[in-house]
């Protein structure tokens, strides 16, 4: 799939080795503002504008949705310099106000725009979250991206290919989120560097294309430059329709192009690994790097086991930063704050999964807990079935859409010492806030420590 | 760009595998204008405590290794966010060369971009360097480029990197202006990729036509 796509996309090869590869699709977001400067310095126009779509995200709000209620001058400026960008170049743009908005990761599969053998990139690592629809996508640097911007195109070293299957049928109460932590703990952090990975096997193809997009979300936390799962009838099922997908007489050439990108059953990787579903249980972080990751059922790591002396002063530094105890069980763990959303888990299914948890329940006292929507239009499908409803009776806050917690640059942050479970994507130290300790886990499972006030096991009674 | 030649000076090592770029640079300074010197926010919070001093233990602050112009870091240095803006930390602290065994893709790349050598030599040659930095701080490191050599006391390490970017480091010249030159290949091309998926057909916006608002 990697090679079929990448050779319909190849313009030209430099002597060292590296292809000038065409972009299809361009998104971009409210940080953006470099690259635009970058292109007027050099008196260059956006060349293509039909490929580009625009959405603030990074910098916005999550309790209103004015810009001019951005209290911070630098971040308004970032969104205005969006919507000012956008509308001066002739950018599709969806604006705070509009329904649409969202987190970049999140409307470019629900508008459509994200399709099967497309090349699509963003100045942001997960965009290999695209790659669940079939398309080679994934994150570039701020001056790679003003060049997509004036010549749509990019340097790219062709890397790697690498399949993972998962094999056989999840467990009860594991999700897509355990399967890609799973992924990382058994690969390591750094487990898929310079690959494209490839998911495969049963139990992926059993998911449905929010579960893969979560899974695709997180590539680059084990290194790789992309994810990708072979397009199917799941595919195309979930793109009929949409907004930006082809119509009418388009439709039928469109899925047979997609057809044909999905691999060949003899290809061959530059490595294979291959999962037992049935051995998934629901995972949690303990540390501060993707690795750092247990089923929830097991105990903090003591790092007296630690294999290297390395590991174990990593480990060490981790447990101190986070304040946990070695041999500590993890549902012992006690959290102040949940968060569920992000471009990992802030799709309708997520917010459905976790809404199916609360069963009525209140949560957990000292607890603050956020339901943050991916995009404006998962917000208002959510309130369509109530669930905001139950999120907001069970206690917690019901916010518009972005990134918020996940990263924290719109000031939304989990203040230091604070411990955080979350369906977002990186545990590293500082991501949610100076001195925040972010566990991350499955919408279910943060929906579940909401009301325990603690990590919990899903699956025993609680 | 600057062009890159040779640099020599001060080596700071940065110990830890995995040293991701939210911290080189956290996420609440990326809304800072690129011209606003990010060299002070490089590993702002392990730099610096809650009250914005200098912490006396973090290795960039001993006088030894301040106004360090060589990083040398461990495995899979830079990984995790692509904020180029990590970068723009590195390259305006005034370092020049980061030395590692292997480096998050995108940041290896947003290096050679920004004009900041990234060098990998093996694990074992990045532990040595480290450890001689350790014992004598300060010790003068020179990266060269031409040579494709780094060294420190009397031992010499070799390392590679691809031909292209070395061309580009050492003239100081960038990627855009080479792609530019391509425009001619990329125009027709995207009429073909139009064309495959059904499309409507569109004309590439050049700099002439957005001047007079045409374009819109
Ligand atoms: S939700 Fe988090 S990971 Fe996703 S785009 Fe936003 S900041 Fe990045």
């Amino acid at each position: 799939m990697l090679d079929k796509i990448w050779a319909r996309h190849a313009i030209l090869e430099r002597p060292d080795g590296e292809t000038l590869l065409y972009v299809d699709r361009h998104l971009i977001h409210d940080g953006y503002q470099p690259a635009f400067e970058f292109l007027e310095e050099r008196g260059l126009p956006v060349r293509f504008p039909q490929q580009v779509f625009a959405t603030p995200d990074h910098y916005v709000p999550t309790d209103e949705r004015r810009v001019a209620g951005i209290r911070s001058a630098e971040r308004r400026g970032m969104v205005e310099n969006l919507v000012a960008k956008s509308r001066e170049y002739g950018i599709t743009l969806f604006e705070l106000d509009d329904l649409r908005q969202g987190i970049v990761h999140v409307i470019g599969p629900e508008q459509g725009i994200s399709q099967p053998g497309m090349t699509i990139v963003c100045a942001d690592s997960h965009t290999s979250t695209h790659g669940a629809l079939g398309a080679l996508a994934f994150g570039v640097g701020m001056t790679q991206a003003a060049q997509v911007l004036a010549t749509q195109t990019l340097w790219q070293r062709k890397p790697k290919s690498m399949r993972i299957s998962v094999e056989g049928e999840l467990g009860f109460g594991v999700t897509a989120k355990d399967i890609i932590l799973a992924i990382i703990r058994r690969i390591g952090a750094a487990g898929a560097v310079g690959h494209v990975i490839e998911y495969g096997g049963s139990a992926i193809r059993a998911l449905s294309i929010e579960g893969r997009l979560t899974v695709c979300n997180m590539s680059i936390e084990a290194g790789a430059r992309a994810g990708m799962i072979a397009p199917d009838q799941t595919t195309f099922d979930y793109i009929a329709g949409k907004p930006f997908a082809p119509k009418g007489e388009a439709w039928a050439p469109a899925v047979q192009r997609w057809t044909e990108t999905a691999s060949d059953p003899g290809a061959v990787f530059d490595r294979e690994i291959v999962l037992d579903a049935a051995d998934i249980a629901p995972m949690v972080t303990w540390g501060t790097s993707l690795e750092d990751v247990v089923p929830i059922d097991g105990h903090i790591p003591d790092p007296a086991n630690a294999k290297t002396v390395e590991d174990r002063e990593r480990m060490t530094k981790a447990l101190d930063y986070m304040g946990l105890v070695p041999g500590t069980p993890l549902s012992q763990v006690a959290i102040d704050r949940v968060f569920i959303g992000s471009c990992t888990n802030g799709r309708i299914e997520d917010l459905r999964a976790a809404a199916a948890m609360l069963g009525g329940r209140k949560v957990q006292s000292g607890v603050e807990a956020w339901v943050v929507p991916g995009s404006g239009l998962v917000k208002q499908q959510a309130e369509s079935e109530g669930l905001d409803v139950i999120f907001r009776d069970a206690g917690f806050q019901w916010r518009e859409a972005g990134c918020s917690l996940c990263l924290g640059t719109n000031g939304e942050t989990v203040s230091s010492g604070q411990r955080c479970a979350s369906t977002s994507n990186r545990n590293f130290v500082g991501r949610q806030g100076r001195g925040a300790r972010t566990h991350l886990l499955s919408p279910q499972m943060a929906a579940v420590a909401a009301v325990t006030g603690r990590l919990t096991d899903i699956r025993g009674g609680y | 760009m600057k062009p890159f030649g040779t640099v020599s000076g001060v080596a700071v090592p940065i110990e830890g595998e995995n040293v991701d770029t939210d911290q080189i640079l956290p996420a609440r300074f990326l809304p800072k204008p690129r011209n606003g010197g990010f060299g002070q926010y490089l590993f702002h919070d392990i730099r610096f405590d809650d009250s914005g001093t200098e912490k006396p233990d973090f290795i960039l602050n001993r006088p030894a290794f301040r106004g360090a112009s060589v990083l040398i870091g461990e495995a899979n240095f830079g990984c995790g966010s692509s904020r180029e803006n990590a970068v723009w930390a590195i390259a305006d602290y005034g370092i020049r060369a980061v030395i590692a065994p292997s480096f998050g893709d995108i940041f290896y790349s947003n290096n050679i971009k920004n004009g900041v050598l990234p060098v990998v030599l093996t694990k074992d040659d990045v532990a040595r360097l480290i450890e001689d930095q350790l014992h004598e701080p300060g010790q003068p490191v020179t990266v060269n480029l031409q040579e494709q050599t780094v060294t420190a006391g009397n031992r010499v390490y070799h390392f590679k990197i691809d031909e292209f970017s070395r061309h580009c480091l050492l003239h100081g010249i960038d990627e855009l202006d080479y792609t530019l030159s391509q425009l001619d290949a990329i125009d027709a091309f995207a009429a073909r990729r139009a064309a495959e998926e059904g499309w409507p057909a569109q004309a590439p916006r050049t700099a002439s036509a957005s001047d007079d608002g045409a374009n819109i």
